[in-house]
């Protein structure tokens, strides 16, 4: 077993982890906190990368950025303004947004599949003529992702005890609540889904420049494997205040992205990763609703008086 | 402090489900007046409430709250200042934050300008909600980590009663809001309640199905029935008034028998 754990795997997954992180804590703010699956994540994903390609291709390598995030804020806004002003249902939102942005971004990269940014300069390029010293030549791209990542969490975290970030949070838990004190679930769900759809573009427009190359079918699946990332984090950590929390969501990206790495190891095709990810979220989901399951299970099997249960009522 | 126009609301209007929930009910609530109320399921209690709430816009009359013509203004605007408790005591927090974090957001809710988003709770609030806590004799101030949803009703309903009047309201609703609660817990929500309202001379409706409580708690006591107000007594008139004269009325008013009434409303 000792080869399947190398050092270049670890790395990369360490990475991509990061990466994608912010796609899981983009989920983190719309599923687990407002209580909303957005299902336009797979394709603000794509929005972001390609934004953020394109303007890294015309020369602005740092403006790409919030570029990219501020593609993100619209998209997260329309689909925010459907549910909460036009009364779609929240997963129909998500999905009526998707599909347009289909359209959006292959526009974006000038009516073409892919784009790519070979020769462009890109911030890992240039952080990497930063220092010439022999650790960093293989480590420069964990720094960057990493400070990123970093630095997004502790905004987020900090931003989630405000006022706004408190009343975001009530929306998503109570919703008797939030109708008697003074909160405008309409303003929350939509600052909410901005912020997020946000992050999901950010992340796009990050990967874009790490693997230099920008694809409409990239973001496929992107929901998935965010959610996988999300709830992975979610059963090692627990529960606890925000910035553990948003500790959890990162730790659970690398940790996904890890087993997809070890997966890959094990000779898995590439084309099956999806069915993978797949898996990986069933389980992850249903692992607590099964594991009630199994104690109702053990404690009928035991005899009267020690279990406590005589197995006549059940349900 | 209150004043309640001939409003009337219609739900389901045209179709067979037709109910005409408020019938032109007029009310005058002095400031500092705690009116309790009571009347028959269907009676339009709720309604009323919510009618004054904002959670639906009434169909005809005016709403005037503090000098200020409240009746097309948003339900979020207004319960910047009312106070809403609800007869089941998990409507009123938020069950996956904290203590702290609720108190927080019932703080900074009313208490800040509107640019304020940002704002967050410093040391110096935070030892006020500990103190606030402590008052309510229930062990809450050393838990203010914890998540609401641990909590059991009655904490969580005498949790909600402090975050709706952390801010003094310019009026408290209270629905039944020790209906759900065990009598020891509810007779503790109710003192709570009583000296809370008296201390800051909150102005109060209370929806309550026990006609001890109609009487005693407050200086005024309504009778609904019908989607409107058929009784309203307060000062000497009030004094003289027994449960069972108070019941005999209820009776009378409603024009039927309620012997199953009686059975749930005396004691």
């Amino acid at each position: 077993m000792g080869s399947i754990f190398t050092f270049s795997i670890l790395q990369s997954a360490l990475e991509l982890g990061c990466i994608y992180s912010l796609v899981a804590l983009a989920l983190f703010i719309s599923f687990s906190i407002l209580n909303i699956a957005d299902l336009s994540t797979d394709g603000c994903f794509t929005l972001g990368c390609s934004v953020g390609a394109v303007v890294t291709i015309a020369g602005h390598p740092f403006l790409a950025f919030p570029a990219a995030m501020a593609a993100g804020v619209c998209s997260g806004f329309i689909t925010a303004f459907l549910q909460t002003r036009m009364g779609v249902p929240s997963i129909l939102a998500g999905i009526i947004v998707n599909t347009g942005l289909y359209t959006v971004n292959i526009a974006v990269m000038g009516f073409s599949s892919s784009v790519n940014l070979f020769g462009c300069d890109t911030l890992f390029g240039l952080a990497k003529d930063l220092s010439g010293a022999a650790w960093y030549g293989g480590w420069y791209k964990i720094v960057i992702v990493a400070a990123i990542v970093l630095i997004i969490g502790v905004i987020l975290s900090w931003f989630l005890n405000t006022r706004l970030g408190l009343s975001i949070r009530a929306t998503g838990d109570n919703e008797y609540m939030v109708r008697a004190s003074s909160i405008n679930p309409v303003f929350t769900i939509t600052v909410g889904l901005c912020v997020a759809n946000a992050l999901t573009a950010l992340s796009g427009a990050i990967l874009a420049q790490y693997q230099k190359s920008c694809d409409i079918n990239l973001g496929t699946g992107m929901v998935t494997i965010a959610l996988a990332s999300l709830i992975i984090g979610e059963t090692i950590i627990g529960k606890g205040g925000m910035f553990k929390r948003v500790v959890g969501v990162i730790l659970g990206s690398c940790l996904y992205r890890f087993i997809v790495a070890v997966a890959l190891r094990m000779s898995v095709p590439a084309e099956c990763l999806k069915l993978v990810s797949a898996l990986i979220v069933a389980f992850a989901i249903s692992f607590p609703y099964l594991k009630g399951k199994a104690s109702f299970y053990r404690a009928r099997r035991m005899p009267a008086g020690i279990g406590g249960g005589d197995g006549d009522d059940e349900c | 402090m209150l004043t309640l126009k001939k409003i009337s609301k219609t739900f389901n209007p045209g179709t067979v489900n037709e109910k005409k929930a408020l019938d032109r009910v007029s009310l005058e609530l002095a400031d500092g007046d705690f009116a309790t109320i009571v009347g028959s399921n269907g009676a339009g209690k709720s309604t009323l409430f919510n009618a004054i709430t904002g959670a639906f816009y009434v169909d005809e009359g005016q709403i005037i709250l503090a000098g200020e013509n409240i009746t097309y203004v948003k339900e979020h605007v207004r319960s910047k200042v009312i106070g809403h408790l609800f007869q089941d005591p998990l409507k009123g927090t938020a069950p996956h934050m904290t203590i702290e974090e609720n108190m927080a957001l019932a703080y900074l809710r009313a208490s800040t300008a509107a640019h304020a988003y940002f704002s967050r709770i410093n040391g110096r609030e935070k030892q006020m909600f500990r103190e606030q806590l402590a008052l309510l004799n229930m062990g809450l101030e050393d838990r203010m980590k914890q998540p609401v949803g641990l909590l059991s009703g009655g904490q969580r309903q005498a949790l909600t009663l402090l975050m709706a009047t952390m801010v003094t309201p310019r009026i408290l609703l209270l629905d039944e809001h020790t209906a759900a609660l065990d009598p020891a817990t509810a007779e503790k929500v109710l003192a709570l309640t009583r000296r809370i309202v008296a201390e800051r001379r909150i102005t109060c409706l209370m929806v309550t199905h026990n006609m001890h409580q109609a009487l005693e708690l407050g200086n005024r006591t309504l009778m609904m029935d019908g989607g409107n107000i058929v009784l309203d007594i307060q000062g000497e008139e009030r004094e003289n008034m027994t449960v069972d004269a108070l019941l005999q009325k209820f009776r009378d008013q409603a024009g039927r028998q309620l012997d199953v009434d009686r059975i749930l409303l005396s004691e």
